[in-house]
């Protein structure tokens, strides 16, 4: 059923709908339109001349190798943020909601990582994990793992990635227990009846109906992955060792912001922008065509 | 906070920046950290102090990268800094960017401040000046390529703490040493790509890049994947593997191995001579670079580092003559022999270099003129410098492929090769762009 509110005035609604407007137009529709503009020149860092280049700057972008590897990196980095996110933080949801004792406390702990900004964040585990400091990294020492993230691209980039989970897991935990709370006791209790154990019960009960809570932060997570984890790369690995942890939106800055090279940098963030359209397309379909709200 | 009170604060606002309004503010955008940010506060209140007329106001805008970043954000947005410490490896950019910057010699004539660029030493000045012999910045901190021992490590390990390896193959035996006896990760290094790299080629008078590192025209190409690079990338590479090199970091990361005893020598900019004084808890003692016996013309000179100060188009002509002054001030002797002699970065005069001289600065801190010395040697045209576009690229390029070798994942020879051909990409699109 649809709900509808009917205005008998035209203006109203206009007035409603202008502060959301402006503010997207602010940051929004006038930053990507400049993007898309400037993907299409060539120019020096002042911008005191330009050239048209036509599609040029995206042409380099898709014969250059690390462009393409940074696509990898991403995918492999924004899988294996969400998986691991959504995972832990079911886990702990089910258990949480399971608590009796300590119940507020737990919840509170759990949450807690969510308030730290994602450079503090990165910070603090660069300092558990730093080679020669670190006291995580003494721990693997002992235990014979040649660990030096400065060095080893795989265990930087898993380092990001676990960095990156742990900051999400709060935000996930919160969605999961809100979806755990409100699947019907009696429904479970009836399969309890029925002498289906407490994993079976999961399995054929809670995660299915689960799954509108999971698709949702399925895509909150990879665009998560995608665009927030910027701070996290930028605080622990600058997109190193030779470009391991170069996602697409540390590219976009490495290549605008260092290398200067704006127009390389404005196609990228079309790219991105196009890349995230995509995903939204995506999630409003299923969204739409899975969930009743 | 009652309403008359409000009015009376309001009032006392009005009234200090109609005060304010008599001086010339004059906006510095730099990256200067720790205690080098401290002493560029000092700097611009004692010049403020000196006179009613300007008033200079230092803002750090972050490492090297972001203030260049911001600097140009605030260009493109018509609102620029008068003064931005741009680094070196940003010389080549700015320098092609004729209308958003004016030059020092422009700035000087224009305020009918004296200006005698002969007064400054000329391997520093050098860098910053136009083929036609115009200078374009002002080198407020320049910093050279210096070697840093742990002289008590040395101890610990049989060698003498007075002679420190003069050669590179002399360096792989007292690693092995240092590693084999007194148990120590021997050798790291900051800044890879200036010092492993840049510097070396310079200090073996053997070319970075083509048409004298850059200095003779836009069409220069990348050339520093010779027998000799390689050989010493090779070398390093061999030193990773042997465990006597521990990798730190891009940037200056690695002298913290050093000056917490981690590692034993260290090479790096002259200007952390201040943080590693501040920090080593041992005898430490200052080199110049060690080089390859066998190559001709080593050692030459090493490569200057560090920033310089760029003027900004587009602020009112008040402005300007009040950057006049402040350069003036800066090239004082005494200001000058102060800067050099608290940061370690080189002296901007020979005045400066003379008066720390006479005041007997090296007696007591014996290292401190290493790099003035490494400077002053007659520079040749494959030494002067590296002025490229989009260096700062290609030192990330560098960085990338050098993290490649120290992990094993690639040969040296391939990694130079590949080094040397992304970066030509890079000139490439500087050139087309820059336009000549």
């Amino acid at each position: 059923m649809e709900k509808r509110v009917v205005f008998n005035e035209r203006w109203l609604p206009a007035l409603l709908l202008l502060p959301q407007l402006a503010i997207t137009t602010v940051f929004f529709f006038i930053p990507a339109g400049e993007a898309l503009y400037q993907s299409l020149f060539r120019q020096d860092a002042f911008g005191l001349t330009m050239e048209f280049a036509g599609l040029d700057n995206f042409r380099v972008l898709f014969t250059d190798p690390g462009y393409l590897a940074s696509f990898r990196t991403t995918a492999i980095f924004s899988v294996g943020v969400t998986v691991l996110g959504l995972s832990v933080a079911l886990v702990l949801a089910w258990f949480a909601d399971r608590l009796i004792r300590a119940k507020t406390t737990v919840r509170t702990l759990i949450v807690w990582p969510y308030a730290i900004a994602p450079a503090i964040a990165g910070v603090l585990w660069m300092f558990l994990f730093n080679p020669s400091l670190g006291l995580v990294s003494h721990w693997l020492k002992l235990l014979g793992v040649n660990w030096n993230y400065l060095l080893n691209g795989t265990q930087a980039l898993a380092l990001v990635t676990g960095i990156a989970a742990w900051k999400q897991i709060s935000y996930n935990f919160l969605f999961f227990l809100a979806g755990l709370q409100s699947i019907p006791k009696a429904l479970l209790e009836a399969a309890a009846i029925d002498g289906a154990r407490s994993w079976k019960r999961f399995w054929s009960i809670v995660f299915p109906l689960l799954s509108p809570t999971t698709f949702f932060l399925l895509v909150i997570n990879i665009i998560y992955a995608f665009f927030d984890t910027f701070p996290i790369i930028d605080a622990v690995t600058q997109g190193g060792p030779s470009k391991a942890t170069e996602i697409l939106v540390y590219k976009v800055y490495n290549d605008g912001f260092k290398g200067l090279d704006i127009g390389g940098s404005a196609a990228q963030s079309v790219i991105l922008m196009v890349v995230v359209i995509l995903l939204t397309i995506v999630q409003f379909r299923h969204v739409e065509r899975r969930v009743s709200y | 906070m009652n309403f008359k009170s409000l009015t009376l604060t309001l009032l006392a606002c009005g009234a200090i920046s109609t005060a304010s309004q008599a001086t010339t503010t004059i906006q510095w955008w730099h990256a200067m950290t720790g205690p080098l940010n401290d002493k560029v506060n000092e700097l611009a209140n004692k010049f403020n102090a000196s006179q009613t007329e300007y008033k200079v106001v230092p803002a750090f805008k972050g490492n090297y990268d972001e203030t260049l970043a911001a600097g140009i954000a605030a260009f493109r947005a018509k609102e620029p800094p008068a003064i931005l410490q741009v680094f070196e490896v940003g010389t080549a950019t700015m320098m092609n960017s004729k209308g958003a910057i004016r030059s020092v010699a422009t700035v000087m004539k224009e305020a009918g401040e004296k200006f005698d660029p002969k007064i400054y030493i000329p391997a520093v000045a050098g860098y910053y000046t136009s083929s036609k012999g115009e200078m374009l910045s002002f080198p407020f901190n320049s910093s050279t390529t210096v070697f840093y021992y742990n002289k008590d490590a040395f101890k610990k390990a049989g060698l003498d703490p007075n002679k420190p390896p003069k050669t590179w193959p002399e360096l792989f035996a007292d690693a092995r040493k240092l590693k084999d006896v007194a148990h120590m990760t021997a050798f790291t290094t900051d800044w890879q790509a200036w010092v492993q790299v840049e510097s070396f080629s310079a200090y073996h008078n053997t070319l970075y890049a083509t048409k004298d590192n850059g200095f003779g025209g836009l069409d220069a190409r990348l050339v520093f994947n010779t027998p000799l690079e390689v050989q010493h990338i090779t070398n390093l590479q061999k030193m990773v593997q042997e465990g006597t090199f521990s990798y730190g970091g891009r940037k200056s990361e690695s002298q913290a191995k050093f000056f917490t005893g981690e590692c034993a020598m260290c090479m790096g900019s002259s200007s952390s001579l201040a943080a590693i004084r501040q920090n080593a808890k041992f005898n430490f003692g200052v080199a110049p670079l060690p080089y390859y016996p066998d190559a001709k013309g080593a050692p030459q000179n090493t490569i200057i580092g560090g920033a310089s100060l760029w003027v900004m188009n587009g602020r009112p002509a008040a402005e300007y003559k009040g950057v006049a002054k402040f350069f003036s001030f800066l090239s004082k002797p005494e200001i000058q022999a102060d800067w050099h002699q608290s940061t370690g970065y080189l002296p901007l005069t020979l005045a400066a270099y003379e008066l720390t001289k006479k005041s007997g600065y090296y007696e007591k801190n014996p290292g401190a003129d290493v790099s003035v010395q490494a400077m002053v040697v007659k520079v040749t045209n494959k030494s002067r410098g590296v002025r490229l576009g989009y260096l700062p690229q290609i030192r990330m390029i560098l960085d990338e492929e050098l993290e490649a070798v120290w992990a094993g994942k690639k040969a040296p020879k391939e990694a130079l090769d590949e080094a040397v051909a992304r970066g030509n990409e890079q000139l490439e699109r500087f050139q087309k762009i820059s336009g000549s």
